[in-house]
Formats: C-alpha cells, structure tokens, sequence
C-alpha cells in the first residue's frame, strides 16, 4: 500500500502536467479477441457499456499476431486516443516501448504491470478469490474430491488454480484436488467439447465439484456437471445464471468493471497511473452469491467464506501467489 | 440436304458416319485438316497412321471428347453434333478405349450395367441386364461370365466386356482403338471373329491401329492418315502392306531389319536363379536363369505383363535381388552385393526403360535434363558445387545431332517430343556411351515407322561393335526381326528358348500363351475363352 | 495432355492478376454486404500496405516471413512433398535461434552471432522435420498428417518450455528475457539512420537480405546442383529417379530437412528482429501462409517472392482495414485473405480454359489482319 501510494503522488503530478486532450478512449485486445466469452469479452462489456452511459464513442483494435500488439497501440497513440487501454500480459512489452514514446498519451493495461509514469497498472488477486471458491467447493464435496479445469495451460490459469487449492485444503484438509489443463495453443480457452471430456473424467476420479477457469471452455464444462448431476463453478463473470442448481457459485472477476473504470476516470480526471491491484479488498475479485445459488449455500459454509474473505483483507490469511514464485505449496 | 455420295455397293443406304471438313487446332498444332471420312453400313473400316498422325483426335471429337472447330459430323445420314460421349452414345456410337475403362473389382455384369442403370435401385437394373447379357452373348458369340470379378480376367475377355459394354447401351458403330497391343495372337484371331460376327449383324467398326498386318486380315476398306489429314483410302483387297506402309510415312520403309548373323562370343550378362516376389507375395519371377554374349541380340517375348517388367528392373538395379544372383561384366550382385541403378551403369550397362513416360524420362524436365537422366553424377557435367549446365546442354545438342533428335532443342519440354523423338533420346543416352551390356525395353513402343527403322539400326550396329543386347518387346514381329535368340516368357518363367531363324510366330504364340505342346493342359485352362 | 498453348507471361502474369481481382470484386460484395463502402476499403488496404513508411516496413516484414515459409513449402513440393509443418518447424526453429542468442548475447555483437544464431535455428527447424521425413521415406507414414501432427508437438512443448522453464522469471507473459540489444538484429529504422536517413518505425529488419539471399540460394539449389536435380526428379516421377540411380529415400530426408531449416528462419526474423525474445505463437501462421505463397508463387523464387509481398500487404492492409473500419473485424479480414487464397491457389485454373480461348480467337482473328497488311 505504501508503495502504491508513494507511486501515486509521483503520478499524480506528471499527470496533472499532462496536457488535457478531448476524450478519445481506445482499446487494443489480444489475440483471443473480443468475443472470447471470457477475459477480452469482459473488457468488452465494460467499454460497451461506458458508451451505453456516457455516449463516448471509442476505437478498438484485435490483434492477430505478437507485431500487431505494438503497432496498434501505437497508432491509437498517434491518432491521439486517450486513454488507450491493452489488454492482457502478454501486450505488457509492446506498451512499454509506446508509452515511452508518448508520454503525454494516458496508458492503462490489465493483467500485467508496467513501470512508466503515464501508465496505470490493473492487476488482480485471482487467487484471493479462488481461495473462497475453493472453499465453498471442499465444504459441498461429498466425496472429499474437487476439481480444476484450467484453458491454456499458462501462470495466470495455475495462479487460478493454486489459490483454489489452498482455498479447499484451508477448509477441508484432506481434500484431493485434481486440476487438468485444457490444453496448450489458444484453442483451449474455446473448446466445450475438450471441456466437458475433462470435467467428466475429474468426476470418475471421484470429484463432485469442478471449477472451470477456461473461457468458452468452461460451457462444456458445466454442461458435464449438470448432466452428471454434479456442482460446477463459473469463473470471471456471474455465472450462477447459467444452470441454477448446478453452478454452485462464481469467482468474479471484475474486468468490466476495471474497464469501465479506465474510461470513465479519464472522463472524470481521477485516472492515475501507477499500480492498481485489486483483490476481495478492493473488490476486484469476490464470490457470487445470488438468487440462483442461495439453496445450494448452507449457512455455515456463507459463515465459513465470509469470515475466511476477511481474514484475507486484513491480512490474518495470506494466498499464496503463484506467479510470485512459480510454485505452489498447494499442489 | 441429302447430298450423301453413294456407298460402293451401290444401295441408297446412308452410310454409317460421314464425316465432312473436319478441322480441329490445339494452338499452333493443327491435329485435323479438312478431314472427310466415310464408313459404310455394316462394314469394318481401318483408319492407320503414324502416332501423332490425328488418328486419335478424330476419333475423340466423334466420340464427343473434343468440339470439331469446323465440319460435319453425318450419322446414319443425319447430321449431328456430338458434344459429349453422352450424345455420342445417344448416337449409337460406341467405343472401346486402348486402356479399359473398367472397374476391376465390379463384376462383370455391374460394369456393363454402370451409367446405364434403369433407376436408382439395383435390384431391377441387374436382372434386366443380365437378361440383356445373355442375348448379347449368344448372338455374338461373346461369351463371358456376368459374376466373374473383372480384374480376375484375361485381357481379351476384358476386352470383351468393353465390348459389351458398348452393345449394350446400343451401339450400331463401334469405335476400337488398337485393340491388340495387349493381345496374345491367339486372343487377337478370337477378337477378329467377334468382329466379323458383329459385321455379319450390321455392325459398322471402326479400326484403329498401326499394325499393317491386322488391317489386311480384317477390314474391308481402309483410310491412311498422315500429319492430320487424309492421304488414300484404299479397299483393302486391292492394296498390300508396302503400299500402306508407303502411304504411312510418305517414302518407302524397309520392315525387315538388315543385319548380318551374330557372332556371339563370351557371356557379358547372366542371370542365375532369379525369384523375385512383389508386395503382396505374388511371385513375379520364377527362377529365371539366362545367358547374354557379346555380340549377340538376345529377345525375350511374352504378352506384357508376364514377369518381363520385373526382369528388366533387376536386371538394371531398380529393384534389389531377392532370390538368385547377377553375374554382369565380372562383378556379383546379389542379396549382399545389392547395387543401385548408377552401380549398374558403372559397370557399363545401358538401359533403355520399357516405359518411357513411367521411368525412362521425366516429361516434365527439358531435353538436356533428361539427355543426363543416370549420369547426373558423373563429373564432366558437374563443377565443385553447382552443375555445369553448359556442358549439360553441350552434351544433349551432341546427342540430339547425332540420332537425329527433332527439334534438337536441348530447352524443349520432354513433353513436347513426338514419342519416336523420345525414344531416340532414351536410347541415345544409353548408347553414346557404348556400353558392353544394353538392356532395351519395348524399343519401339509408340514410335512411328520411320523412327522404328533408325533404331533397330542402332541396336544392331552395337551389337556388331562387340555388345550384348537383351530386348524385351511385346511385338513379335520386331523380336523375330530384330534379334537372335529368343526367350519367351509366361508368369515369371521362361517357357522356351530357340534361334530367332528358327521361331515363327505360330509356335512364339503358342508359348506366349503358355499352350506349348508340351505343357497342353495349362493351355486349355488359358484359352477358355474360346468356347 | 493438355496442350498449353498460351504464352508465359498469360499465364503466370495475366491469370494471376485477374484471380487476385476476382477475389477482390467477391470480397467488395462482402464488404457491401456489411454496409461499407468497398471502394473506401480497398484504398485503406492499398494505402495501408504501401501508402507510409510504417506501412511499408510493417508489410516487407510480414512478407520476410512468408519469403522464408513460402521457400521452405516449395522445397519440399519440388520433391512432391507437401509440407504442412512449417508453422512447427518454424516455431522450433525460432527456439534454436532463441537458446542460441541467449546463451550468446552478452559475448557477441549481433554480427558475430548471426552465423550462429542461423545455424541453431536450422538445425532445430531441421530436426523437426526430419522425424517425419523419416517416417515418409522409410516407413511409410504419410507426410502430411505427420507434419501437421508435429505442429501441434511443436506447440505443446513450447507452451511447456516457456511457461516451466524458459520463463524471465517474475514476469506475467510466458516469454523469455529480452536478448541483449547489441545482439539483435538491427531494424531498418537503425541501418537507415546509420546511413543519414530518416525512416519510420517498423519491426522490419535486416533479415530481409537473408529472405532474398535464400531466394537466390534455393533458386541455385533447385535449378544448379545435383541435388536439385534429384529432388525435382523425385517430384515430377520418382520411378525415373529410381532409374537413374537416386536414393529416394535420403533425397527426401534431405530435401524436408533443407524445408525445415528454411522454416527455421522465421525465427531469426521474430526472434533475433523483430521480437527480440522468444514468446508463445511468435509464428502466428505464417507457415501456413507459406503453403498459400509457395502455390501462387508455382514453386519458384520469384513467385514466391511476389506472392508474399502480396500476403505481406493482405496482412497489413487488412489489419489497417479493421483498424480503420470498426465494423471490418479482424475475422472479416481472413475472409478476404481467405478468398484470394481461394481464387489463387484452389481455383487457379478456373479461368485457364476460358482465357485459353479467347486468347486463340484473339490470335485467329488478329492473324488475317496482320497477312493483309503484309
């Protein structure tokens, strides 16, 4: 925190040096593009939906190859986008060379960090919130078993997974996690069919709860569960809608709402740059629990989660990260 | 509109095809000029000509395969126009192709019935066609099993199915396109009474070949093409094979291949016990032993297909021995010494490939790329790193002048080269070298008579040279002629062996069709069709 | 038999540019059909590849890639086999050449490197093929299915080594450490800028010359050396190479390792250039393209070289396309490439026999002019 804010004020005051430019937000998705049903289509939502309230019109780009992430923002910068907002990782290196160059031109990128004054950083805990869902799975499990259904097998997916692990051996100690990747090219955030193969076998193993952390894969994968009549968990948005019944609850994760948020702070001049971390604390992540749920929680386990969640905020229980060490103790 | 000239017997029936002005162009190549053609009812009609003479696209764009770009095409006196083997056979006009159009594991009965169903179920098809068969079959003669698998055939009865085929979608005119390259002579005669039954029932034939022989036996009149156009018909009575052969190629040719008796001396080739199995453990050679002396032209007959193939590839390197071994030149090749085709070459044997378009050259490659086809190695066309294209190119002018290659253009497609021109580039590459020991498959397979003439000649001037020559031809006439010893093949074996002053035909047929006196009872089973 | 009676320049010229148009008049109906204007869209795709600096250097870069694929496809299709692995190979290759920067970079200045860096990458790209070489010549296997099989290996264990192994550690993207500045490639902003001119920014780099000397050097390959002589032989009819005394087997072995190694440069392009690190997916197709390439290029140098400035300026142009047009999504763009991939590859010789004839009535109607004149 303290570190953050010292990065704050730094920000704070190149940005109010900044010349204050018309409001011509942009965004460049990667290459899963924006109908990914997952974490490009949550940014797209939250943009859609600033224009829905706002009436701000904003250019958007899809990539299609690794050249095409630095050349496009930089030609949003050059057509004098502000702010313009990347998305993913994996476009961290491209916008540090253009935010370098343009330093007057507002920046913001989710899911990966980098260290430039004109650049907001919006990072989240995914394992805080896998935590809680892990939680809520080994309570449910009748079987002593759960389950993981990641898409392409990369940190971000095992950072998903190890916190979910954590999160279940922190409630039910003996608890057996089985994870499963989908697979290893970006076809695997796509692919149902894969999905519920994989979620079928978990429950031959013996598992009664999965938690799918895999884009469109994920569809396949809570069919299977319904149709073995078992419980299933949704991932990035409320997806408790899905199969009431069966969708046991959702890991949240707020990309809408971090886009949203992008475009509308440059409108309202409290944009700044700097690191952006949000957890349960900040509500980035969190576990959906709604109407469609409700008879599938039992009071304990809402106790149990809510106490764990804010254990976690005050820091009495630290998730580990795996992406801070590429390890998990859990697993 | 009936302006139809008269036929020579002198009724008022209109002749079968007419066919006016026929012109057909492939770019500059002007295949068919101002053709006129007439065949009369009920009669078998040979059309002879040199390969590239047009033969083959008049009979195409009659069949429908091309469009005439001018002309008229008379059927029964009816002009029509024929633009496809659909019309073509609504016409009444069928045709049996050099390579059957058959599937081999139908049955006979389902091939003559394909594209000719009655409606989408079967059932009904293959009743009223096996019906339709047998009336065929017994008013023809053409007796063939409706259930027999075709592929386990012979290939005149094949042949017959073709045949068929054609009668059955009700052809009145049938168009055969050299019939018997495939044929043993004996196959050949039962063919021509099939042909005279079917003119005997008002069939009108067309017969198209180059084998002078043939015509004389069976047709009634015949029509000499050359360069596209036509150049005499004659009634085949009043003609004789030099006059045809004149016609053919436009001078006088010598059929007979002049050479004096061979002097054989020490055996350059020999083979011991060879036995070779293909892929699917089909014996293909049977123990095949042989001798091949310097100086002498050694042939070896059989109808294709009977291991002769095979024989020649082991002989080159091609295919590795299995069984057996080669003596060549001093040196032993056999299951431990296997050698490829550049060894063979190193030890000083040529080989002109039996089938110039499968091995003998790639006709997608120019003339001086084919002119180096086995020597690519050898260093004279070769620098440190690169090839010496220069000399390539040198050296293929020099073949080219010296067998009178035409165009002698080292730069043209392969393609491009009349089949005579070809061959005389196969064989100019595997002489100019003069090897001790020359293997030559079917050395005038598709070659016009002029070309024929030049490289008998070749052959026997390395033979006089002091080489041994072993041949391998499907015509019999050309291995009587050309060489000096004869060896016939059947199934993988060699079934008989004399001098060549000593064969004839009758008894190279016989052997051929393995029904040799001495072995009569496999050549009754072989001869079955004859019934 | 076909008799080809049209001159050369008809049909590797004129029938390429008509499918090209015709692929471009179906994409206008597309485009027309989402409601935008295909006038307006072609000029972004034509001012977007050619039409600015950045513009150009973005296409001559895309079309380095296809260079080096488009090369390694035809190779292989001289010797009548159709390599489907370039994007493996390429992909393996571009590992070689990264293990071979990484390990080097803080010794060597790029120039040094290079020779390395190229070796390790064909070597690599080389070895990917030769496991379904093998498996053809000797085995049977056919070669496509393995190729394409060995694409998804290729991709698996990339995904493997970079997300477990090869990782910059704490860093979020599954990619290596950037190489050392002085060892990578120079771009051509830096070689213009060495020469006193001003260029825009592009990932375009000096592998460009390496595109164009392989050109030159499979054109020497093919059409000067034994070797070529063999492979295309064994292409055109493998039973005369037999008959020639070619050991089939081992020319194809060899033939789909020089594919491989050509594949393989691509890395030296992404890797060493335009990258400067090895990254998941860093091919992005462009192996694929190459088959594309090779076909409307026929197989040699130069087609292949036109061809892929062709793709290189689809590539572009049709990403400036979407940039510029937000309804033209990205998946609208691979239609478009999509149909002049259909019109120049599948349906190459749709119009052939059209344009056959009327180019015979031209000649027929033009010759009696030309004798009366005379």
């Amino acid at each position: 925190m303290k570190r953050q804010l010292l990065m704050l004020t730094a920000a704070v005051a190149i940005a109010q040096s900044a010349v204050a430019a018309d409001l011509k937000p942009a965004v460049v998705f990667d290459m899963g593009g924006k109908f990914d049903k997952s974490f490009n289509q949550g940014v797209y939502e939250g943009v859609e939906r600033f224009k829905k309230e706002t009436g701000v019109k904003y250019r958007e780009f899809e990539v299609t190859n690794p050249s095409q992430r630095e050349q496009a923002i930089r030609k949003m910068a050059q057509r004098k986008a502000n702010p313009v907002l990347a998305i993913g990782f994996a476009q961290a290196t491209a916008l540090e060379k253009v935010a370098k160059d343009f330093p007057d031109t507002k920046f913001s990128i989710i899911d990966a960090v980098v260290k430039l004054p004109n650049v907001q950083s919006i990072v989240f805990k995914e394992q805080e919130g896998s935590f809680l869902v892990g939680m809520l799975a080994a309570m449910k499990s009748e079987t002593k078993a759960v389950s993981f259904v990641g898409g392409m097998d990369i940190p971000l997916i095992r950072r998903f997974n190890c916190g979910y692990a954590q999160g279940a051996k922190y409630a039910v100690k003996d608890v057996k996690v089985i994870s499963n990747m989908t697979g290893s090219t970006p076809s695997a955030w796509n692919d149902p069919v894969k999905g519920g193969e994989l979620a079928r076998s978990q429950f031959d193993r013996g598992s009664d709860v999965v938690f799918a952390a895999a884009g469109g894969t994920g569809i396949g994968v809570y069919q299977a569960a319904k149709d073995a009549g078992k419980f299933a968990i949704g991932v990035d948005s409320n997806q408790n809608h899905i199969h009431p019944g069966t969708m046991l609850t959702s890991m949240v994760k707020a990309v809408d709402v971090a886009a949203f948020n992008t475009f509308n702070g440059v409108k309202e001049d409290s944009w700044k740059p700097g690191f952006n971390v949000l957890g349960l604390a900040e509500g980035g992540v969190d576990w959906a629990y709604d109407e469609h749920n409700k008879p599938l929680i039992t009071a304990e386990m809402k106790a149990a989660v809510d106490q764990a969640k804010a254990d976690i905020i005050s820091g009495k229980i630290v998730v580990h990260d795996y992406m801070s060490d590429n390890k998990c103790p859990s697993l | 509109m009936l302006t139809n000239t008269t036929s020579e017997q002198g009724n008022t029936l209109p002749p079968a095809i007419d066919l006016r002005k026929i012109n057909k162009s492939f770019g500059p190549v002007h295949a068919n000029k101002d053709v006129d053609l007439v065949v009369a009812k009920g009669t078998i009609h040979g059309i002879i000509g040199e390969n590239g003479a047009g033969k083959s696209t008049l009979m195409s764009i009659l069949y429908g395969f091309y469009e005439a770009d001018s002309g008229e095409i008379l059927v029964n006196g009816k002009l029509s126009s024929i633009k496809s083997s659909k019309e073509a056979i609504n016409a009444g006009i069928g045709m049996v192709h050099q390579h059957f159009m058959l599937i081999e594991n139908f049955t006979v009965l389902e091939n003559v019935m394909l594209g000719a169903e009655l409606n989408g179920f079967l059932k009904e098809s293959k009743l009223s066609a096996r019906q339709e068969l047998t009336r065929l079959s017994d008013e023809f003669g053409l007796a063939v099993d409706p259930d027999a698998i075709t592929g386990e055939l012979a290939v005149g009865l094949q042949q017959r199915v073709e045949i068929l085929k054609a009668l059955y979608r009700g052809a009145e005119i049938l168009i055969l396109d050299e019939p018997t390259g495939v044929l043993t002579p004996q196959e050949v005669k039962q063919l021509f009474d099939i042909l005279n039954a079917l003119r005997a029932r008002g069939v009108s034939v067309m017969l198209i070949t180059h084998k002078l022989q043939e015509i004389l036996a069976i047709t009634d009149e015949v029509t000499v093409m050359r360069a596209g156009t036509m150049v005499a018909s004659r009634e085949t009575a009043k003609t004789n094979k030099e006059e045809l052969a004149e016609l053919m190629v436009g001078r006088k040719v010598l059929l007979q291949v002049d050479k004096e008796a061979a002097q054989p001396k020490n055996v350059l080739l020999q083979a011991n016990n060879l036995t070779l199995k293909d892929g699917s453990g089909v014996t293909r050679l049977d123990d095949v032993s042989l001798q091949v002396h310097a100086g002498e032209i050694v042939g070896i007959a059989g109808v294709s297909g009977n291991g002769q193939t095979e024989l020649l590839d082991v002989l080159s390197g091609i295919m590795p021995v299995q069984q057996g071994s080669i003596d060549l030149n001093g040196t032993t090749i056999d299951k431990r010494n296997v050698l490829n085709a550049k060894d063979f070459r190193h030890l000083s044997l040529g080989h002109v490939a039996e089938d110039r378009h499968r091995q003998g050259m790639v006709t997608s490659f120019s003339a001086r790329e084919c002119a180096i086809m086995g020597f690519q190695d050898e260093p004279e066309f070769n620098g440190k790193i690169l090839m010496d294209n220069a000399a390539v190119t040198k050296h293929c002018e020099a073949l080219m002048e010296e067998f009178d290659v035409r165009p002698a253009n080292p730069h043209l497609k392969a393609a491009n080269f009349s089949g005579g021109n070809q061959q005389k580039l196969c064989i100019a590459r595997e002489i100019e070298r003069k090897p001790e020991v020359l293997l030559v498959g079917q050395p005038t397979r598709g070659v016009d008579i002029g070309a024929i003439e030049f490289i008998h000649q070749q052959i026997v001037q390395l033979r006089d040279a002091g080489s041994a020559v072993l041949v391998v031809s499907v015509e019999l006439e050309e291995v009587m002629s050309l060489c000096d010893r004869i060896i016939v093949m059947f199934e993988g074996r060699i079934v008989g062996e004399m001098p060549a002053s000593e064969a004839d035909a009758q008894t190279l047929g016989l052997l051929m069709g393995n029904a040799g006196s001495d072995k009569d009872d496999n050549g009754q089973v072989n001869a079955k069709g004859e019934s | 038999m076909s008799n080809k009676t049209l001159p050369a320049w008809i049909d590797i010229g004129v029938i390429p540019l008509i499918n090209v148009c015709l692929a471009f008049i179906v994409s206008g109906f597309v485009i027309l059909l989402i409601g935008e204007n295909p006038i307006e869209a072609v000029q972004y795709i034509i001012t977007g590849a050619f039409g600015y600096g950045e513009g150009v250097g973005y296409t001559l870069y895309y079309t380095t890639n296809f260079i080096f694929t488009g090369l390694a496809v035809s190779v292989a299709f001289h010797a009548g086999l159709f390599n489907i692995g370039g994007e493996g190979q390429a992909y393996i290759g571009g590992l070689g050449v990264g293990l071979m920067c990484m390990s080097l970079d803080s010794f060597m200045p790029w120039w040094a490197l290079l020779p390395f860096a190229i070796a390790a990458g064909a070597a690599f790209g080389a070895a990917w093929a030769f496991i379904p070489a093998y498996l053809q010549a000797y085995r049977g296997s056919h070669i496509v299915i393995t190729t394409i099989m060995f694409n998804f290996i290729a991709s698996a264990l990339m995904v493997y080594l970079l997300v477990n192994i090869l990782i910059e550690p704490g860093n979020m993207a599954p990619q290596t450490r950037s190489i050392v500045e002085s060892a990578t490639l120079p771009s051509m902003q830096e070689l213009f800028a060495a020469l006193g001119m001003d260029i825009e920014n592009s990932p375009l780099n000096i592998s460009l010359f390496l595109a164009l000397a392989c050109c030159v050097l499979v054109w020497l390959l093919m059409w000067h050396t034994r070797l070529g002589y063999a492979i295309r032989m064994i292409g055109f009819n493998e039973n005369a190479a037999v008959y020639s005394g070619i050991n089939t087997k081992r020319v194809i072995v060899i033939t789909m390792c020089i594919s491989g190694g050509m594949s393989a440069m691509v890395g030296i392009n992404e890797v060493m250039g335009a990258q400067e690190r090895v990254l998941l997916d860093f091919v992005a197709g462009a192996g694929f393209t190459g088959i594309a390439v090779s076909l409307m290029g026929r197989n040699h140098p130069v087609g292949i070289v036109i061809a892929s400035l062709l793709f290189g300026a689809l590539y572009q142009g049709g990403a400036e396309l979407s940039f510029e047009i937000s309804t033209i999504t990205r998946d609208l763009v691979v239609v478009i490439q999509g149909l002049v991939i259909l019109f120049c590859g599948a349906l190459s010789l749709m119009l052939k026999p059209t344009i056959e004839k009327l180019f015979v009535k031209l000649m027929s109607s033009n010759k009696p002019k030309e004798n009366a004149n005379v």
